[in-house]
């Protein structure tokens, strides 16, 4: 029963999202298709960071993994959309695998500089090739070329299909996640990992998949960006792009599966508005930061769930 | 037959050489005490058996195997639980979500799919099945306790290490968990750190007593109540 | 030109970097070594420091010495002032845990980062060195001596300032009671708690100097570079560097550290653009925490 509801609530919410297209001025459909995107991306991070207690400062390198994969691949090897989108998850897939394998013989402190150094070093490789990336500046895929055979994934309309389409696949997809028995692991690692050990669970080959399984939310949105909006750069790699993802989390709710659509929405909406009034909008950001860890770190629906009994995943 | 052996076990800290015992053999089907004063090595001692600490030398088999080299979790696979000596248990999710996890374990070692199940029956053999769905880090200290030692059961183990397991317990639940011991070692072999006495002399088949890291006397409770060189390092001769 | 001379000037170039990385480095290992607390936000209060510099500079006016005498006070003073109570409104109400503490510090990144865009703009700004005069280094090639080659005084001065400043740090540490009190509560906090060592103001004493310290290199280097709002970044990450390879919390690592990478930076750009030698640093970063987390120099924290 307890199960039943939590999934009827994702699917209302899944449905709720679908149904705004038809509700919604063209500025807002269009902004709501960018969050759906990031709320994917969010998502994934919320796997490593809300359920596993891992904080990775490197994300951004998987988001721009799977945005370079997907873009490179159609600008310097012709690939079509439908075969970039994978191409690109792909990449971010395996880099994720790759320095999460490196980075989790470290824990804590360690583990936020480790990640935030690679990711570093990705984004300066990425300008290194400034020929080949186009660097901060980025490129765009042409308008022609962002299509799946007759669909044209820049329209507007299908645009939103599309992100919610992921966004759904994605949110499904990480609570089966967190409702497996590896789930249960996942969080009692955040919880006491010695004790987890001593139970015979190895935490090594949980965490890399927590690492890995993000890493891959994280490329898929990132190709999706690149395929939905066009536009391929560096600066997604940047630092900013690895907080943004914490800060949807924190904002939202970590170790609740809702909550980085929550974080994504209330955050994307807050910086617009803050971009409106001052360019030093981000500032916005600092201060939900500090606020958040400060005085709310379980965050808007970490805070609901206290008082709904906890049946909320 | 010999359950879990140790042949020249060593352990130092720096220059502390905290355990150095030259064999030690435990039967299976035993219930085993290990005592001696404070610092004389013993939770270090258990600690090389499971595999929570490495040793310096010396070699670890367990079931005529060689486990010294193997991590922690693969000897929980093979049947060695432990229990810590400072309660460690997941304070933030329920009782039942903690047993659940040795459950899901033993569960998916077997290749069955009745983790559920096997998690209450472990907290019904502790008395916790009541509370089940409380939150852990709220329970009474002594009911703490008793949730290791269900969540050691749920991993139904040949070898369950328990580490103080009375610490903190009232003179009433001290009975309660002498019998519980006594089914558990029906179906396993039970070794157990103790300081209360009563509870050593109660439900001790032999008695192993360490002090300076090193095995001072090993025999029945009766031959170690008898025996001088215990009663010189308890009262400090 | 040769390489030779190249070298040289690279060299040259290399000591100035070194000794500016090497104060504002030391704030970031002090703070780590001290609190235990990676703060996220120093590059910025080195960016602070050069802001302020200039701000001070153009509002005194007259000759630049003037303004670069009293930013010299003003902005650690400004900076060390700000970072303190950063840490007596943030990062004590933290309990100093390391995890929240760097979240908590990215936050104040932005907010500072922000706010000096808010506060003294977009442009980019310029502070004239208080002197700077051309010096002439000799050039010997087979047996003719040549004079193409000079650097600055301004150069040579920081050079000798940061130098003073890094025995003044190490003679407060070493000889005075408030370095003895940083001293024992980084040993261990909670005995010095139980001594009755203040550890909240120690605290934030030190979260303050070493910010200050940022804030000191940054006036150094100002009349050098420039001044503008996204400039923390660069100390930042090399700042992480030096104090990662130098050993986290390790004094003497650090400076080693920072003369090693002030140096490689400024000969490494000779043959290299600048842009490798950081992927390589942060590399090489990243593999000294996964594979030997005490850094290379310096076996323990001390």
């Amino acid at each position: 029963m307890r199960a039943d509801r939590a999934l009827a609530l994702h699917l209302a919410v899944i449905a709720l999202l679908f149904g705004l297209q038809y509700v919604l001025s063209p500025y807002h459909q269009g902004n709501l298709a960018r969050i759906m995107v990031l709320a994917t991306y969010a998502t994934g991070y919320n796997i490593l960071f809300g359920y596993t207690g891992l904080l990775s400062l490197g994300h951004a390198l998987f988001f721009a993994a799977g945005m370079y994969g997907a873009g490179m691949s159609m600008r310097y090897l012709d690939f079509p959309a439908l075969a970039a989108f994978p191409a690109g998850i792909i990449a971010a897939t395996l880099l994720a695998a790759m320095i999460g394998a490196l980075a989790l013989r470290t824990t804590g402190v360690a583990f936020m500089i480790v990640t935030l150094m690679f990711a570093q070093a990705g984004y300066l490789t990425l300008l290194y090739f400034n020929e080949y990336t186009r660097g901060d500046e980025g490129f765009v895929i042409p308008q022609a070329d962002r299509a799946i055979g007759l669909i044209d994934l820049s329209a507007d309309d299908t645009r939103f299909i599309a992100a919610w389409a992921i966004f759904s696949v994605g949110l499904l997809i990480a609570l089966a996640i967190v409702r497996s028995k590896a789930g249960r692991v996942l969080v009692a690692i955040r919880e006491n990992e010695e004790r987890t050990r001593m139970l015979g669970f190895n935490p090594f080959p949980y965490k890399l998949g927590a690492v890995t399984a993000s890493g891959a939310f994280a490329g898929t949105a990132g190709a999706a960006y690149a395929l939905l909006f066009g536009s391929v750069g560096a600066s997604f790699a940047a630092i900013q792009y690895s907080i943004e993802p914490l800060l949807f989390v924190l904002l939202g709710g970590a170790g609740v599966v809702l909550g980085p659509l929550v974080g994504s929405v209330l955050m994307f909406y807050l910086i617009d508005y803050a971009r409106e009034v001052t360019t030093a909008y981000l500032i916005v950001v600092g201060i939900a930061l500090v606020l958040l860890i400060l005085f709310a770190r379980k965050g808007i629906l970490g805070s609901l769930r206290r008082r709904s009994d906890g049946w909320l995943p | 037959m010999t359950l879990l052996s140790a042949e020249n076990l060593v352990k130092d800290f720096g220059g502390l050489r905290a355990v150095n015992v030259g064999a030690f053999d435990l039967p299976e089907g035993e219930i085993r005490a290990v005592i001696g004063p404070n610092g004389a090595g013993k939770t270090t001692f258990v600690s090389l058996l499971c595999g929570r600490i490495a040793p310096t030398s010396g070699t670890i088999r367990f079931e005529d195997r060689d486990i010294t080299a193997l991590p922690a979790h693969d000897r929980v696979a093979l049947g060695i639980a432990y229990t810590f000596q400072i309660t460690s248990i997941y304070p933030n999710l329920s009782l039942f979500e903690n047993v659940m996890l040795p459950a899901q374990r033993r569960a998916g070692l077997d290749r069955t799919n009745d983790a559920a199940d096997r998690a209450m029956v472990a907290l019904e053999r502790v008395g916790l099945s009541g509370r089940a769905f409380e939150r852990a880090g709220a329970q009474a200290y002594g009911h703490q306790r008793l949730l290791e030692v269900a969540m050691g059961l749920a991993l139904a183990p040949k070898l369950l290490i328990l580490d103080e397991p009375t610490q903190g317990l009232a003179e009433g639940e001290i009975e309660n968990f002498n019998a519980l011991i006594r089914s558990v070692a029906k179906e396993s072999t039970v070794m157990l750190i103790e300081h209360n006495m009563n509870v050593v002399m109660a439900l001790a088949d032999r008695i192993t007593v360490l002090n300076f890291g090193e095995t001072l006397a090993e025999g029945t409770p009766a031959e170690i109540r008898a025996n001088p060189d215990v009663q010189t390092a308890y009262l400090g001769g | 030109m040769d390489l030779g001379p190249q070298i040289v000037l690279a060299s040259l170039d290399g000591a100035v970097t070194a000794a500016v990385l090497a104060l504002t480095a030391l704030g970031l290992s002090l703070v780590f070594g001290v609190m235990r607390v990676v703060n996220v936000a120093h590059g910025e209060f080195f960016m602070l420091g050069a802001m302020i510099a200039w701000f001070v500079a153009s509002a005194i006016g007259g000759h630049p010495a003037l303004g670069f005498v009293a930013a010299l006070v003003i902005a650690p003073l400004l900076v060390g002032g700000l970072a303190a109570s950063a840490d007596w409104l943030i990062i004590k109400r933290l309990d100093y845990e390391p995890e929240a503490t760097i979240v908590a510090t990215i936050g104040l990144l932005y907010i500072l980062q922000q706010g000096a865009l808010i506060t003294f703009g977009p442009v980019a700004q310029a502070v004239e060195a208080p002197f700077n005069h051309r010096i002439e280094i000799p050039w010997f090639e087979g047996s003719n001596v040549g004079w193409g080659l000079f650097t600055t005084s301004y150069k040579l001065f920081v050079i000798g300032a940061a130098l003073t400043i890094l025995l003044g740090v190490w003679l407060l540490l070493s000889r005075t009671k408030t370095g003895l009190l940083m001293r024992a509560t980084q040993l261990d906090r909670e005995t010095a708690q139980a001594f009755g060592i203040p550890v909240e103001k120690v605290y934030a004493l030190t979260f303050g100097f070493g910010a200050a310290i940022a804030a000191l290199a940054a006036v150094l280097i100002v009349p050098i570079q420039q001044a503008d709002y996204l400039m923390g970044g660069d100390p930042l990450l090399l700042s992480f560097i030096v104090v990662i390879i130098g050993g986290l919390g390790s004094l003497r690592g650090t400076l080693i550290a920072a003369l090693l990478i002030g140096m490689s930076d400024g000969i490494i750009s000779v043959f290299f653009t600048p842009t490798l030698a950081k992927i390589i640093a942060t590399l090489v970063v990243a593999m000294v925490l996964v594979f030997r987390p005490q850094g290379l120099f310096g076996a323990k924290a001390q």
